[in-house]
């Protein structure tokens, strides 16, 4: 049986570039915080690494911090510059976000807001994944002076819809407001610079644009100084401590060079492989509804799919026996399905979001792969409908 | 065959798992979700809707080498089992939610979803065994007496019967738990569940309490003389003993039970032992896990999950408006409550089923 991986949005294979990289790297002992020609060594690797990514993602090498996963770079920047701020100034205890943002930046906004220390706004998105800019632009003008931070996503990762940051970012300009970035599933895919958006600061991780799970960056404006939340050596400009990952730095970075050196090409590549996959389902499924658009503000490989009448988890349970691969919404820690609170907020009902499935395709899919599915999803569909309990 | 095991997290399940599988079935384990807030069922490490056993599911499937998911059966789970044990116990009666699972989620909201999704049936780790004759699957006791489970899958039909594995019937519980040890299954030596698997504390009446909220009514004798208060009728069973601090104590010193539990009136009634003694049982409806008896017969009838068998003449009565199975039982059976089931066998098969609904 064909094995079939849809589900590059997760995560996304290893290039061999990176994996060289990681374990040539590894194969080196010292420590990068230490003083001696091991130690000196191994800090030039991931020097070297930090100058290239920012060469690559349009930001100074000393504005790099790098940290474990995407989920701790966005809390650092949550509740980081939230506390900083709001030492800054009391008044500051408003964060505002968009109400689809990844759970890395969500939950800990709604910490923040559950456990006392701030409110939350969630500016709204609509029906086609985009955020609301005129709510985003009134909120700030009536309550400047409370906002503490503003987080809003370069790219929805359920939906893959490429959100406003530089309009967002003029608006959170006039009044000095901090704006970070999950900037996610953008690297690598489509054109990301830190400086061109503006940015007060941005996530980015290895792991989805062929590098090593482990390892991530927080792009933090210069001169900045934020509430750590690790407490240790403070070997990342004392904003971050521990230990630092050489061999997933160096690998990082070599995946995120190769990845941007051949984004053109692949988005071309995995746009059209996305377009047929969109096809084939609609020819063989005639009712399935797009939750992402067709075209436009969109990454390249992120198609949301309602399939009505069904329910997620038997088509993911199906489709995984047909040897295919692909995603539902989050699911809670004893594994239990949740509607996707991205589709919710974007409008679908809950029995909309429950029979919703995301395909995310990367560079090692073909056009054959999709053949496979073509030859395989009516069975699947069937019997996913005949399993409803609608 | 292509099968759905259904794993709770637990040694047997695991293990019918890994036999299923080994016999030549393809096979995907499925942990019932059986509460939308894991935690909120049970807290402790027993029962079947922990993170904890979820995880331990997860890691068996993963030993045997078979796909694992998650199946949430919150909403059905709630509705049949957990409502359907609140109401009857609200009616005053004495629900098994063992059964009801059984009846109306694993064999039923469990099997149906895997038929439809082109599955033959589904495996669970019960001790009950099931053979073919004639061209029919009937259902029989374990080799265990003791772990027996047959009791509780008495309320299935010939059609969930046929869609039922068993692959522990033959097997001591104790030989379950080295044969897991051999497989590698790290829940060999995890402790077996006995409580409510959605009353956290084992505290049944605490949680009936909760839930019903405390209603304060008497504790009388036979000829209406009040003898004491309780906290809520329904939190009482008939033939219990314990728990019913009465302050004027049975003249002839012998201890007293319940008798009848009257929900409407908010009464409970007691005495003593002689006054449970049962002769007739009736079931409205019943269920039969193969053919359907004709005439008086004689057989065995077990009223608990792990109570003994007693011999007694069965017959179905099809002269009311709704079938009764009827049961008169040779010796007298002790403290018997409406809601329990009254499960018939001849000799170690199961004849069938029903709730029941009068005593004599």
């Amino acid at each position: 049986m064909p094995q079939v991986y849809f589900d590059h949005a997760s995560t996304t294979p290893i290039s061999s570039v990176a994996l060289e990289s990681f374990i040539e790297q590894s194969k080196l002992v010292g420590n990068p915080s230490s003083l001696h020609s091991y130690g000196r060594l191994a800090r030039k690797k991931v020097e070297e690494s930090r100058e290239t990514l920012a060469n690559l993602i349009g930001c100074h090498s000393s504005e790099i911090i790098f940290t474990s996963s995407g989920t701790e770079a966005n809390n650092l920047a949550i509740k980081g510059i939230f506390w900083h701020r709001l030492k800054e100034d009391p008044k500051r205890k408003l964060i505002l976000i968009s109400s689809f943002e990844h759970h890395a930046v969500l939950d800990p906004a709604l910490w923040l807001a559950e456990s006392g220390q701030a409110e939350i706004l969630m500016i709204d998105v609509n029906k086609d994944g985009y955020i609301d800019l005129e709510q985003m632009e009134s909120v700030i003008k009536d309550r400047h002076e409370e906002i503490a931070l503003i987080s809003v996503m370069h790219s929805n990762n359920e939906v893959g819809t490429i959100q406003p940051i530089k309009e967002i970012a003029k608006l959170a300009e006039v009044y000095q407001i901090p704006l970070h970035s999950d900037a996610v599933q953008s690297l690598g895919k489509v054109r990301l610079s830190f400086k061109d958006l503006a940015l007060f600061a941005m996530t980015v991780s290895a792991h989805k644009v062929g590098g090593p799970v482990g390892v991530a960056a927080l792009v933090l404006k210069k001169g900045v100084d934020i509430t750590p939340l690790l407490h240790g050596g403070g070997q990342e400009r004392d904003i971050r401590s521990g230990t630092i990952n050489a061999a997933g730095i160096a690998s990082f970075v070599s995946a995120t060079a190769t990845a941007m050196r051949d984004m053109e090409s692949n988005y071309q590549k995995i746009f059209a492989l996305r377009a047929k996959l969109i096809a084939t389902i609609q020819g063989q499924i005639s009712d399935v509804r797009l939750n992402s658009p067709l075209e436009g503000e969109i990454l390249p490989g992120i198609a949301n799919i309602e399939f009505p009448s069904t329910e997620s988890d038997s088509m993911l349970l199906l489709f995984d026996a047909e040897g295919i691969a692909c995603s539902t919404g989050s699911a809670c820690s004893a594994g239990v399905q949740e509607a996707s609170h991205v589709l919710l907020a974007m409008g679908r009902s809950e029995a909309q979001a429950r029979s919703s499935l995301r395909f995310s395709l990367g560079i090692s899919n073909s056009e054959s792969e999709i053949e496979y599915l073509e030859a395989c999803i009516k069975r699947v569909i069937d019997r996913a409908r005949a399993a409803y309990r609608g | 065959m292509k099968l759905i095991a259904a794993m709770s997290g637990g040694v047997d399940s695991a293990v019918a798992a890994a036999r299923a599988k080994e016999a030549g079935h393809e096979v995907i384990g499925v942990h019932l979700a059986l509460s939308k807030n894991p935690k909120k069922y049970r807290s402790g490490a027993r029962g079947c809707c922990t993170i904890e056993d979820s995880h331990d599911a997860r890691r068996a499937a993963d030993v045997i080498g078979i796909p694992f998911y998650i199946w949430d059966m919150s909403d059905e789970f709630h509705e049949n089992v957990v409502e359907n044990f609140l109401a009857e116990y609200a009616a005053g009666n004495t629900p098994n939610p063992c059964l009801r699972c059984n009846e109306k989620i694993k064999f039923a909201a469990v099997l149906d979803r895997a038929k439809a999704m082109g599955f033959d049936g589904v495996v669970t780790g019960h001790y009950a065994q099931t053979r073919d004759i004639d061209g029919q699957r009937l259902l029989y006791r374990a080799v265990d007496s003791g772990k027996d489970q047959s009791y509780v899958l008495a309320v299935l039909n010939q059609e969930q019967i046929n869609g039922a594995h068993f692959p522990l019937g033959d097997t001591t519980k104790d030989n379950v738990r080295i044969e897991a040890k051999s497989r590698g299954l790290s829940v060999a030596l995890k402790p077996d569940s006995h409580d409510i698997c959605f009353v956290p504390s084992g505290d049944n009446a605490g949680w009936l309490r909760e839930r019903l909220g405390s209603q304060v009514g008497d504790i009388v004798d036979e000829a209406g003389n009040k003898l004491g208060e309780h906290n809520g009728a329904y939190t009482f069973t008939i033939g219990q003993r314990r728990g019913l601090a009465l302050s004027v104590p049975e003249k002839t010193g012998e201890p007293r039970y319940v008798l009848k539990v009257e929900p409407v009136n908010n009464r409970v009634v007691v005495g003593v032992k002689a006054d449970l003694a049962i002769h007739e049982v009736s079931g409205l409806s019943p269920i039969w896990c193969g053919p359907k008896p004709s005439g008086q017969k004689s057989g065995f009838i077990q009223v608990r999950a792990h109570g003994s068998a007693h011999s007694c003449k069965y017959f179905l009565d099809e002269s009311g408006p709704l079938p009764e199975l009827k049961a008169i039982v040779d010796q007298p059976i002790y403290g018997l409550a409406t809601g329990q089931a009254m499960v018939i066998y001849d000799g170690d098969r199961v004849v069938g089923s029903a709730t029941i609904t009068g005593t004599k």
